[in-house]
């Protein structure tokens, strides 16, 4: 396009200014609003800064204080315990990244290079798994994880994810087709089995996309609701999305309880923000496939 | 003459090597899909027919699911409810598709006209990024008609808040912007990556041409961003109609039904009502829905295709 000067470039930097400010202010009123005193919430709701910045709303929510000390702060004093929930949340999204990249992994290896019976039906039907929306499943899924009585328990959190997405394997196939062959041609005359040749050549030369689709895989778990709210209500296996939103029920009607709500927010937010400020580029590079599930 | 004998076993040794790295290891292949296919079987081909089934039956999950025919799907098409999930849903994905669109196809092009860098990029993704919950709560925060900051400014300009989620009027297009301000960036990105692989020259022949920039931007750009426009349109169609979240965190179906999209008010009949083969049906419509809107966006967007 042709170079830009004078005041539209001016105009168009003012554009990015706009943008800018309307996707970060939200956040930055998330831990002003948390910073801030919850009594003071609602005397200076527009002051810029957090008036009289206190951590109190931090220690209230991760249940750091006794309920009383947290009535004290300005809470509801009903019980929260954030660091369960993060920790949970941990869990739940841990294993189900580890499991299903791994197995995903093994059937995308399988259907890119060995010839099977039937193997290109299989991944047909993989693939057009993708066109059913997830609400159509959800109910007999549900059905299915109560029948095995494991309501509230993290494998019936899990189960669903842990052995593969089609979106998973579709993507991984989609690498491995592009890797080349005369590697595994030379290990296979060396004597080297496909188990072998998987972990020691495939793997390796594949970490990138697999490091991409984990990131994708745990972000998605990690926001994750309607399923864990489904299967997972219990406080002992509850993550942090459902707890936030029980919070936010359970917070009264008049006058909800701002800043305890926004301690629970940016608590949530900042493991996300760690995996973006590592793998950011990685993030950006793969957006084209995130748009599936 | 030897050399080239020596070289025939070569490559006929290379030729049965390739049938035996196909051919020879069925066994491994299936061990290796064997996990997925337990996880594909259980959780995807599984409660796709049994879905179907249920639909087919009245069940409350307590007693024995009874057979029932097709009078879940007969009595769907006389509740007003249903028909309301389905305005509201289409009203839903009206406010939200054309908006989104436009504004990310308008930061696309201000990206590119100033080579933005990949922090700009970066910071533009972090919404989307955040799990649905966050996002609903935030917003929540950020309209609430008492003290959240966008009334405040509001009430001290026009000197009355909206009630921006409270009100059957404002709360679809709110919900609406909640989930474009989470999709923007996401979306503007993706256009911007189709942009990058235009080719300079294309422009320049417009230039010299004496084509203005407003026919450059309708006879060049948007024809050659098609494929990426296609992409996200569908996608994001498709995303909307199944919106949950946001509505099950900021409004719960309310005012007065206003948000009761489809997959709110499938929730509701399976988990509050425990009306699991009428939800199932209304499941299997939207699945149907979802079906034909699809083929129909591919339809429109590759009729008038001039290459």
């Amino acid at each position: 396009m042709a170079a830009v000067h004078g005041s539209g470039k001016i105009l168009l930097r003012l554009t990015i200014l706009v943008i800018l400010i309307i996707t970060l202010f939200p956040f930055y009123w998330v831990v002003r609003t948390a910073l801030t005193p919850s009594k003071v919430i609602f005397t200076s709701p527009s002051a810029f800064w957090p008036p009289n910045p206190t951590f109190d709303n931090y220690l209230r929510v991760l249940g750091l204080v006794d309920a009383e000390t947290s009535v004290r702060m300005g809470g509801s004093g009903q019980s929260l315990n954030f660091f369960l929930f993060l920790r949970n949340s941990l869990i739940v999204s841990t294993i189900i990244t580890i499991f299903q990249v791994f197995f995903s992994a093994l059937a995308a290896y399988a259907f890119a290079r060995l010839k099977f019976p039937l193997r290109n039906q299989l991944f047909g039907i993989y693939v057009s798994a993708l066109a059913v929306p997830g609400i159509v499943m959800l109910i007999p899924n549900f059905v299915l994880i109560q029948q095995l009585k494991l309501q509230n328990t993290f494998l019936g959190i899990v189960a669903p994810s842990l052995f593969m997405t089609p979106f998973a394997v579709f993507f991984l196939r989609q690498f491995f087709l592009g890797i080349n062959k005369e590697l595994e041609e030379a290990a296979l005359i060396e004597g080297a089995g496909r188990i072998r040749i998987f972990f020691q050549i495939i793997l390796p030369l594949s970490s990138g996309s697999i490091t991409t689709l984990s990131i994708i895989t745990f972000i998605n778990s990690w926001n994750d609701y309607l399923w864990p709210l489904l299967v997972g209500k219990s406080e002992q296996v509850r993550v942090l999305t459902v707890a936030l939103g029980i919070f936010r029920s359970q917070t009264p009607q008049g006058a909800p309880d701002w800043s305890g709500l926004m301690a629970g927010t940016s608590l949530a937010i900042i493991p996300i923000i760690i995996l973006f400020v590592s793998f950011g580029k990685k993030i950006i590079n793969s957006l084209g496939y995130m748009g599936f599930r | 003459m030897s050399q080239i004998s020596a070289v025939v076993p070569e490559v006929e040794q290379s030729r049965r090597l390739k049938r035996s790295i196909y051919s020879s290891d069925n066994w491994i292949a299936y061990l290796l899909i064997l996990p997925s296919l337990v996880g594909f079987a259980l959780f995807y081909a599984l409660p796709t027919i049994r879905g179907l089934f249920i639909s087919f039956t009245d069940w409350n999950l307590l007693t024995p699911a009874k057979y029932v025919g097709l009078s879940n799907y007969k009595e769907l098409f006389r509740d007003p409810d249903f028909w309301n999930a389905i305005k509201v849903t289409v009203s839903y994905v009206l406010w939200n598709i054309p908006l989104q669109t436009a504004l990310a196809l308008v930061f696309a092009l201000v990206m590119n006209a100033v080579a933005g860098s990949n922090l700009l990029r970066g910071l533009m993704l972090l919404p989307w990024l955040m799990p649905n919950v966050v996002v609903g709560l935030l917003w929540l925060w950020l309209v609430d008609p008492n003290v959240g900051i966008l009334n405040v400014a509001i009430k001290a300009i026009s000197g009355s808040s909206i009630p921006f989620l409270s009100s059957p009027k404002y709360a679809i297009p709110t919900i609406a912007w909640i989930n474009i301000w989470r999709h923007m960036g996401y979306t503007a990105l993706l256009v911007f990556a189709g942009l990058q692989t235009i080719p300079k020259e294309v422009y320049e022949a417009a230039s010299i041409d004496g084509a203005s920039s407003r026919q450059t931007f309708f006879r060049v750009t948007l024809p050659l961003l098609r494929p990426v426009l296609t992409f996200v349109i569908v996608t994001s169609v498709i995303g909307s109609f199944q919106v949950f979240d946001t509505v099950a965190i900021t409004t719960k179906g309310g005012p007065i039904n206003a948000t009761k999209v489809f997959n709110y008010f499938i929730y509701q009949q399976a988990f509050e009502r425990f009306r699991m083969g009428y939800a199932t049906a209304i499941s299997i419509i939207l699945f149907v829905i979802l079906v034909g809107v699809s083929i129909l966006q591919m339809r429109l967007m590759r009729a008038g295709e001039v290459d």
